[in-house]
């Protein structure tokens, strides 16, 4: 990579850090009996959220790769759902939720360890959502620590060893989930410190995942045959059904960060309508004022980028609020994958970085402006917007130091890439000993 | 006897066997290929990334015919395939020393 790009690259990630000056998931007192209603709301968005990356993202990133290697982007899917499910039994849940750390949790909730209460028999206990047991808020949380770091694989699809991705998933997070989660949703230094918020996970998400990607993609390299080779998507529509689950999937991700099925789930659900389709909308329009054609494609990364946008706000802002993080999230981002992406130069293959790490960025600081009091009494406004700007940074510059650090760690270790003639043939039958369609 | 290969725009297809039918040729072999002559490929943007398009699809008929009809044919095909535009494509004409009718036995002309 050229000394300028470097440096274009650089002073962008700069600039973003130079301007800079939670409550949504926060704990509840322990609550004598279990709500019905509420336990079945965030029972239905566990569910949800998990649908979202199995078959969700799976399916919209599947689709966007080259059919030689559909089946590798499926595989690191399935096996980071594996990998963070056993870690967060371990470690994770207890460093995420566990202790009053300002930057990480203790070890006090390792292997699910008072998960039942004191006792171990108190299967109605819980600490941290009023009224819904502990078991269910322990799940719905383990399914945001699946599909965050499965986000990162669109950065790097199609040109990275399957065991290096895990390694490196395996430190990332160690190193940037947990902590984030800690500091934003279990009372750590961003959410209960600087009082920055994030409804659903723009900062913890879709910021940390998106400019880890960006890394990551960096330090791999761009695929061989980047800017000479067509690389068009196989499937428009594994990508199109992938865009619809991610959606629906989305409103156990919003509203279900209500922790509640009550008013302020209901505004969530609406809010993330609202994004969404916008988003889809405006992308599309975008496209059509420039090339004349609306593509699917265009229409499926402004739903998501709708639904990224919204994601830190849901819970905060009004149905007009909505309205403007849609039309953000159809302009902005387009400019990052379209324009942005080519200037700089980096192979980022899916583009997680143009509309998760822009899109968190821009919802983020969003929702410092146009959180609305009545609703969850978050009053948007320069103070707020600054608190934001601030966390905005942290996140920002946390997640490239640990993503360099893990990322040349994992280079050393077992080598980030394959053979070029691996990477030729196609990840699926050399690294799954597989083929996604059989003649 | 001659085979008549001919490298054509896909969408000409139907125009060149209809137009082949009406001067008595039924048999025809088509394949979906993918190539470039003076056309050239271009160069094109997905996403930001540019990337070259190198190889254009096109369509490849074999027909074999008896060595009377070759040129009507050639004449046929290229006047059916024409568009005047880069990339209409070639026609290419071989010998052929022999041709077997498997379900018959017949050979030569009596197979075509």
């Amino acid at each position: 990579m050229s000394v300028t790009r470097v440096l274009r690259i650089a002073s962008v990630l700069g600039l973003l850090v130079l301007f800079n000056p939670l409550h949504a998931q926060e704990a509840a007192a322990p609550a004598p009996s279990i709500n019905s209603g509420d336990t079945a709301w965030m029972l239905t968005s566990t569910a949800l959220v998990l649908f979202m990356t199995l078959p969700g993202l799976a399916l919209f990133y599947g689709g966007l790769v080259r059919k030689k290697n559909v089946l590798s982007v499926l595989a690191q899917c399935l096996g980071i759902a594996g990998l963070a499910t056993l870690l967060w039994w371990a470690v994770g849940f207890s460093l995420s939720f566990s202790g009053d750390g300002k930057f990480i949790g203790d070890f006090g909730a390792t292997f699910f360890k008072g998960l039942y209460g004191p006792n171990g028999d108190d299967i109605s206990f819980s600490s941290h959502l009023a009224g819904v047991p502990e078991s269910v808020f322990a799940m719905f949380q383990l399914t945001f620590a699946i599909i965050t770091p499965a986000l990162i694989v669109g950065a790097i699809a199609e040109r990275m060893k399957y065991t290096a991705v895990l390694a490196f998933i395996t430190g990332w997070l160690f190193l940037v989930y947990f902590p984030f989660a800690h500091m934003v949703w279990g009372g750590g230094w961003i959410g209960a410190g600087i009082g920055a918020i994030d409804f659903a996970g723009g900062l913890v998400v879709h910021m940390s995942s998106g400019y880890s990607a960006l890394v990551l993609a960096i330090i791999l390299g761009p695929r061989l045959g980047y800017g000479k080779e067509k690389m068009a998507p196989h499937s428009m529509v594994l990508c199109m059904i992938g865009t619809a689950i991610l959606w629906v999937g989305w409103y156990g991700f919003n509203a279900g960060s209500a922790g509640a099925a009550n008013g302020l789930a209901g505004s969530a659900f609406l809010t993330t309508t609202l994004a969404a389709a916008i988003g889809g909308f405006v992308w599309a329009f975008l496209e059509f004022l420039i090339k004349k054609q609306p593509s699917v494609l265009g229409f499926c990364s402004g739903i998501v980028a709708g639904l990224v946008v919204i994601t830190p706000a849901a819970g905060f802002v009004s149905p007009s609020g909505a309205v403007i993080c849609g039309i953000a999230a159809g302009v902005i981002p387009f400019f990052a994958v379209v324009y942005l992406k080519k200037w700089l130069g980096y192979d980022d293959a899916l583009d997680t970085f143009g509309v998760h790490a822009i899109g968190g960025t821009v919802g983020t600081l969003l929702t410092g402006l146009l959180a609305v009091k009545g609703i969850n009494g978050q009053e948007g406004g320069m103070e707020l917007f600054f608190k934001q700007l601030a966390s905005v940074g942290i996140v920002l510059v946390w997640s490239v130091v640990a993503t360099i650090i893990i990322a040349y760690v994992v280079k050393v270790l077992i080598g980030l890439r394959p053979t070029a003639e691996v990477e030729r043939q196609g990840l699926d039958i050399n690294e799954h000993g597989e083929e996604g369609y059989a003649d | 006897m001659k085979l008549i290969i001919s490298i054509i725009k896909p969408f000409k297809l139907e125009e060149v066997k209809a137009a082949l039918a009406d001067i008595g040729i039924e048999g025809m072999t088509v394949t979906e290929v993918k190539g470039f002559g003076r056309q050239k490929g271009h160069t094109e943007i997905y996403r930001g990334s540019e990337y070259t398009v190198d190889f254009l699809p096109k369509v490849k008929i074999e027909v074999v015919v008896v060595d009377d009809l070759a040129a009507k044919a050639v004449e046929t095909i290229t006047k059916s395939a024409k568009t005047g535009k880069i990339g209409d494509g070639k026609i290419f004409v071989l010998p052929v020393e022999d041709v077997i009718r498997i379900r018959t036995d017949e050979r030569g002309d009596a197979a075509v």
